[in-house]
Order: C-alpha cells, then structure tokens, then sequence
C-alpha cells in the first residue's frame, strides 16, 4: 500500500491563498475567447462560461494538467430559450473549485458526456437526464434514475407544469387569475 | 455455481430507508451490484420553484430528517451568496453550534443503526440515550427535537437562551465520559473488529473519482473537510483536526467507522471553544432582500460528506432552479465498487459503515 499513502501525502487539507486568480489566468492563456466572462466569483470559486462542444476539452485539461480530480455536481438548467449544464469541478489539494456553464441550444439538448474523465458523472448525468432531458452522448447507460422507468416527462423542464403556480395565492386562482 | 440476483430491499433491516440493492451473487461471494434509488423521491427541486427563498428552508429540513441544520444551512449559506449578504459575526457563531449540535445527534443516529446492523443492539440503546441529550440541547435552541427550521437566510431564528453555553457543557461533559464505554463496546471488541475490518475496501483513488466526500473519504486517508479546506462561517477561528485514517491501509468499514466515531469527540472540542468565543450580544440576523438574481452556490461539510447547493435567481422572490447535491447520492454510485468480492453476510456491515440516508438521497 506504499504507494496509496504516496497519493494521500498530495492532500494537506488546507486552502492555498490566490490560487483562484492563478488558475483563472491558467484557463484564459489556455483557451483565449473559447472561455467567456471567466472571473473569479468569490475566493476559492472561479467561474467561466464555455460553448457545448468545448466541454471534453476543457475538463480534460483541468483533470490533467490543474489536478481537478473531483466532480462535484452537474446541474442542468432551463433557461427557457436554451439548457445550460453546470459543472463543479473541484481540486481537493488546494480547495478551489471552478464552475463551467456550458450553453445548449433547446431545440438539441445534447451534450458529450464526462463520465470518461471522472466516474462521478454517472449518476449526475443520469439524474440530469431524468428529471431535465439533456442527453449526454457517450454515456453507457442513460437510463431514468430516480422517477419510474415508464415515466414519460422530464418534470424539472419549465413547460412542465406544477400544480399550482404560487402556493400561498391559491384564492386568487380560485378567482381566475393566475 | 450459476449467478444469480438478489434483492436487498425496498423493505430491509439493512436499507434505513427504502431504497434496493440489488446484488449479483456466486454461492456466497457478490460478483457484482447495483442499487436502485428513488422510492423516496419528493420533487422537491420542482417544489422549491414556487416557494419564497424562506419558505423554502422547510423543505431542506426535511432532506435529512436526522441532520436538518446542517441542510439548512447549507441551502441559506447559497442563498445568501446570491444576494450578496454578510451573517453578523454573533450570526455565524450560533449556526456554527447549531451545527456541530446537529452533527454529533446525527453521528448518534448513524452508531444507534450501526449497532444492531452487526448485531449488537446495546449500541442502539445507548447511542439513542446519549442522542437524547442534544436534542434536548437543540430543543432548547430552536424549540424543536427534528425538522427545527432554524437557520434563516441572514443569519439564525432566535437567539440561545441564557445559560445556555453551560448547559451544553454539562452535557458534553457527561457524553464525552459516555464515549469511553461506547469505546469499549465497539472498538475493544473483538467480533466486532472480525466484521467491519478489511471489508467493503476502496482505494483513495477510486473513492475520489466516483465521488464519495466526507467521512467516507477521509477513512481512505485522504484529508479533505470543507471546514477547513474551504471554511465557511466561523470554522476558520476554532481549532480542530479533520478525523483522517492514518494507518496503513484504511478504506474499508472499520476505518469508516473510525473516523466518523472520532468526529463526535472533534465536534465536542469545537463545540467548547465555540461556547468561549461566541460575542455576548450583537446582531444575530440580517433582513434579506425579498427578491434576488444572479446565481449562488455553496458547499459544506454535511454530516456525510460534501454537500452542495446550487441556486439560480430571476429577480422573482423565489428561485428559479435549486439544485441539490446529496453526499449520499454519490456515495451510492460508489458502492458497487464497495462490495465486489465481499461476502453476501458482509453486505450489511459496509453499507452501515456508508452512512445512507435515503431523504437526502433521493430528494
């Protein structure tokens, strides 16, 4: 087992100062206008957001070259005239954590799948398929995870309606208003 | 022998909860597995579109039902990082309590199930005894034992009663000699070390590529606890130390069980300096904005691992999208890697050791 504890000596458990700005820097020298609006949100959170095709790309270099081993989260959001898929990715060595919201267009929900780089993805991508409808191309098994595998609808989506729009105005609809 | 699959669940001892695990044996050995989630689903990522930023706060209580503030919290940290808004610093060290009173009745939950999972039934008797102590504690803070909706976006409900920093001493103190017999129930027996050690293995490797966060991953000797790796309210002013293995091997049930058990002895300390630091008076909660836009996220040490919130606004007063990343959820991904190759026997013992909680699971 002497080289698993070689791995675990990597992790010091601290945060290191400014390394959002460093590895914010390293993205925009890598991918240049590939990466819009990339800032640093708060200390430790850098965000940027990227085109559909350029996912694979970008997270293989973080995985590789700036040590991002963990998938945190992929959220899918509906924007009503696009999807957006929100990937946390986060590096355990020095705490930061980086979000990339990659744009799809709502007529083509797809999105090339992550699950190569970090087996976490399976699950998240499964459920984002569930409940939103974004098809993840790659995936082995993009089966329905937490709704029944006859369930027809993928009730996140913004057209699917609730059952009553405002929980505290139920008069007012009562009255015919909304 | 052929191979064949076995349902562990919806309904058994094992699931705490109501979730399947499906396991595909040959004679006793389980070649491989796969868990079938979602008989708790609730919605509750729709739900939480028509509710105000607050009212929602209810329904996060209710992800875990054995860990509410710690959800909570996490939900309103994102909220308010949203809207841009500071907890007053007398604020943040009553969530920090709130929290680690939180931590060590579930940590309590998780020993009382953990117990009577491998047979022995004194730990469920007297981990619930002890739990009943903070809940009392969390009572007296909130006014409730479960579902205590006391985290506010802006800070905390209501203050803690006088008195009330001793009271929780007192009880510490009595607890904290109470863990030496809990010691010797579990640890110093040798049954017990023949069930949990050397099964349900993971390497530190594979646990952080399929996601498993918190106590499960700090058993595989890998130190990360988002307390301190990315402190949130006033973790960065108490001294603790994240409860990593440090042996040789680890990543297996007796290393989980290891960690999360010295957790509560840790949550203890932090409690002690929290109660000596936490300012006497000062503003204890700021009024939020009713509407908010823009996008939040947080992630904390929940009592199982990491979770984190993901919260978008429209400029409406509710959120247009909350999302929500359960710990469990990922841990679960995760253990078909778990039992391979273990015995069916040993089934209970690892997924015990795992910590599952099916609310939070399956949302």
């Amino acid at each position: 087992m002497s080289a698993d504890t070689a791995v675990r000596a990597a992790y010091s458990g601290r945060p290191v100062p400014g390394v959002a700005e460093e590895i914010q820097a390293q993205l925009v020298a890598r991918f240049r206008d590939r990466l819009r609006n990339a800032k640093v949100l708060r200390p430790l959170l850098v965000h940027a957001e990227i085109d559909r095709k350029d996912l694979v790309e970008v997270c293989t270099y973080l995985k590789e070259a700036l040590a991002f081993e963990h998938l945190s989260c992929i959220s899918a959001v509906d924007w009503k005239d696009r999807f957006e898929c929100v990937y946390h990715v986060t590096n355990w060595h020095n705490g930061c954590q980086v979000q990339l919201n990659a744009r799809i267009p709502y007529d083509e929900p797809r999105i090339d799948s992550v699950i190569g780089l970090w087996h976490a993805a399976d699950y998240h991508e499964r459920e984002a398929w569930d409940l939103m409808g974004v098809v993840f191309e790659g995936h082995p098994k993009l089966e329905r995870i937490l709704l029944p595998k006859d369930f027809k609808f993928h009730p996140l989506r913004k057209d699917f309606a609730q059952e009553v729009d405002r929980q505290y105005i139920s008069r007012r609809k009562l009255k015919g208003g909304k | 022998m052929p191979e064949f699959w076995v349902n562990m669940g919806p309904q058994h001892p094992m699931t705490h909860g109501l979730w399947n695990m499906r396991v595909k044996v040959d004679g006793e050995t389980i070649v491989d597995a796969e868990p079938e989630i979602g008989y708790l689903h609730r919605g509750y990522e729709k739900i939480m579109e028509v509710r105000e930023f607050q009212k929602n706060v209810v329904l996060t209580d209710r992800l875990c039902y054995v860990s509410s503030i710690t959800w909570s919290h996490a939900y309103c940290l994102a909220v308010e990082r949203m809207m841009g808004l500071e907890v007053p610093e007398r604020g943040q060290w009553l969530r920090l309590i709130s929290l680690e009173l939180q931590r060590i009745a579930s940590h309590l939950m998780w020993l009382a199930s953990y117990g009577p999972d491998l047979g022995l039934l004194t730990g469920l008797l007297w981990a619930l005894r002890e739990r009943e102590l903070f809940l009392d504690l969390i009572q007296l803070m909130s006014g409730a034992r479960m579902n205590q909706n006391y985290p506010r976006i802006g800070g905390v409900r209501n203050d803690i009663p006088e008195k009330f920093g001793a009271m929780s001493m007192r009880s510490i103190g009595h607890f904290l000699k109470k863990l030496k017999d809990y010691e010797a129930l579990f640890q110093d027996s040798k049954v017990f070390h023949l069930r949990t050690e050397g099964v349900g293995k993971i390497s530190s490797k594979d646990a952080i590529d399929w996601g498993v966060t918190g106590p499960n991953l700090r058993a595989c000797g890998v130190d990360v606890d988002l307390r301190r790796l990315d402190p949130y309210e006033t973790y960065e002013e108490v001294e603790f130390a994240p409860q990593v293995w440090k042996g040789a091997d680890g990543g297996d049930s007796y290393a989980r069980f290891v960690c999360r058990f010295n957790e509560l002895r840790e949550s203890c300390r932090i409690l002690e300096q929290a109660f000596d630091k936490v300012p006497s008076t000062g503003a204890y909660r700021v009024k939020p904005p009713r509407r908010a836009e823009g996008e939040g996220v947080a992630h904390t040490e929940d009592s199982r691992g990491e979770a984190l919130f993901y919260v978008c606004g429209d400029g409406d007063d509710r959120p247009y999208r909350v999302k929500i990343r359960s710990p469990v959820f990922c841990t679960m991904a995760a253990t078909p890697t778990l039992l391979r190759g273990n015995k069916l026997a040993d089934v209970v013992a690892i997924l015990g050791s795992v910590d599952v909680c099916v609310g939070e699971m399956d949302k």
